[in-house]
């Protein structure tokens, strides 16, 4: 079935051309996607991510638990910071990767990729026995804000006494009343950009989402959908589950080693990460750009000079504002290096492109 | 908006007839629905092509669609203009042709849209 995040209505109301995005209703576009993305990159973007998922992991062993699900060190946090992280199965796939978030030693919360909710709160009950920790999936009951952008901080300080500038990169804070709304807010995003992740109470959402527009109108504020979302993202490096990360991919081949650290206590997946680190990758991430004219998209086949298949598109665009066409695959490892020379099958023609760095924009994060 | 006087495809592709010849492009409905546009991957001048058969490709900041013949014709000009300003179809889809062919069926224009039942056409697909 279906499901409509609490902005279901706002959407329709400005507007939102709604699509379906891993089983939810949700809008691609309001005015079009290059519009939307250099918003966020001038000033800034509003961006409906309620269909995320939020768990809540607490307990005595919290720490520990979590530690154990996860690639990247949790016992490195300090009370709300947040970290970001791979989560491996025993095979040394992803399941999914997330953001960790610390209240304290006893209680985090995780918030996961929409499509993955289910199968992510089953692996990690599934992983609990030996815990003393209690897990709540509490996905239904928050909508989830994204104002991203570099006017964000200046935009939600209208509307708050809390001094926003106290919540650094990547650190929360769960007491920050916006208006009349209660909310957990965080220095956190998904565009390369400055910005903020706003956690509400379901019924609050459609609240807090209007009075936020409003109060960024003066400063060009527009509304975003997934379409920026996804170019945002793409442009600045930033890796999607289901593209870049999926099953049968190790972090390590997704280019995520920085988050995966191998010298700690033990984790699910670390043997064969070892293993795979200490033997060699056989396959590695790598940006591309193409040389000859088209799009390379998501799923079409990467090809030596001879038409050997090498590996595959994970993302692929035409940037907005751009003329460049570029885009991210999964190949050989022998094709890792950059300016080596790789085709990409277009509708069954091999079109040049040479490897290149994925990050095709230098992110502007305040550290 | 449809525009009077041209002929249209039900895959949103126009044909503005002049004798045994044509112009054709997409309809604004469909540039609408593919939103920003930043590749137009024109057909080879002199290729011969059967109606309904893909002629070329555009694609917009999310997706790829293939567009396709309105009837069965040769590839006499192409608008290059589109390889370095793809955004043109944005701006105005009827003005903005793709190419020019010659028609080497004319019986087939019978079975195109006029502006009206294209109209009613949308309109159903608008209400699915």
């Amino acid at each position: 079935m279906i499901k409509r995040t609490p902005l279901y209505e706002t959407h329709v109301k400005y507007n939102g051309k709604i699509v379906d995005f891993a089983g939810w209703e949700l809008p691609i576009q309001y005015q079009g996607i290059k519009e939307e993305h250099e918003a966020v990159r001038e000033d800034a973007g509003i961006f409906d991510v309620s269909h995320m998922g939020e768990i809540f992991v607490e307990g005595k062993d919290s720490e520990k638990f979590v530690d154990y699900l996860v690639t990247n060190d949790v016992t490195a946090l300090v009370d709300n910071q947040v970290l970001y992280s791979p989560m491996c199965n025993e095979a040394g796939g992803v399941v999914d990767d997330l953001l960790v978030y610390r209240y304290n030693k006893e209680k985090y919360l995780l918030v996961v990729n929409a499509g993955n909710i289910d199968k992510d709160f089953n692996w990690m009950s599934s992983q609990a026995d030996n815990f003393d920790v209690k897990l709540r999936n509490e996905s239904d009951a928050y909508g989830d804000v994204a104002l991203q952008g570099p006017k964000a901080q200046e935009i939600l300080q209208q509307l708050t006494s809390f001094t926003l500038q106290e919540i650094k990169f990547f650190y929360f804070s769960e007491e920050v009343m916006i208006g009349e709304y209660p909310c957990i807010v965080s220095r956190t995003g998904y565009t390369g950009e400055d910005g903020f992740e706003i956690y509400v109470k379901a019924e609050d959402t459609a609240g807090l989402f209007e009075l936020i527009y409003k109060a960024g109108k003066k400063f060009n504020l527009q509304l975003a959908g997934l379409g920026a979302r996804d170019t945002l993202r793409f442009e600045a490096g930033l890796p999607l589950y289901g593209n870049e990360l999926g099953d049968t991919v190790s972090p390590l081949e997704s280019s995520l080693g920085f988050f995966v650290k191998l010298d700690r206590n033990d984790f699910i997946g670390k043997d064969v990460l070892v293993k795979q680190k200490a033997e060699g990758l056989s396959r590695k991430l790598v940006g591309f750009e193409l040389i000859g004219k088209g799009i390379a998209r998501h799923g079409y086949e990467v090809c030596s000079e001879d038409g050997k298949v090498i590996g595959e598109v994970t993302t692929g665009y035409q940037l907005p504002g751009t003329k460049k066409s570029v885009g991210v695959a999964l190949v050989d490892i022998e094709y890792k290096s950059l300016e080596t020379q790789i085709f990409v099958k277009l509708r069954n023609k091999l079109i040049e492109a040479k490897v290149a760095k994925k990050s095709f924009y230098n992110k502007k994060y305040k550290k | 908006m449809v525009k009077e006087g041209l002929l249209y495809a039900k895959s949103h592709e126009w044909i503005e007839v002049d004798g045994k010849e044509g112009k054709v492009g997409i309809s604004d409905y469909a540039q609408h629905l593919l939103g920003d546009i930043v590749f137009v991957e024109l057909p080879e001048e002199d290729a011969e092509i059967d109606k309904e058969d893909s002629f070329g490709v555009v694609e917009s900041v999310k997706a790829a669609s293939d567009v396709y013949m309105p009837v069965t014709g040769k590839i006499i000009e192409i608008n290059e203009e589109l390889e370095d300003e793809p955004e043109l179809l944005n701006k105005d889809a009827y003005k903005n042709f793709i190419m020019k062919i010659e028609i080497l069926d004319e019986s087939q224009l019978d079975d195109l849209l006029t502006k009206e039942q294209y109209e009613a056409y949308i309109e159903t697909i608008e209400h699915e």
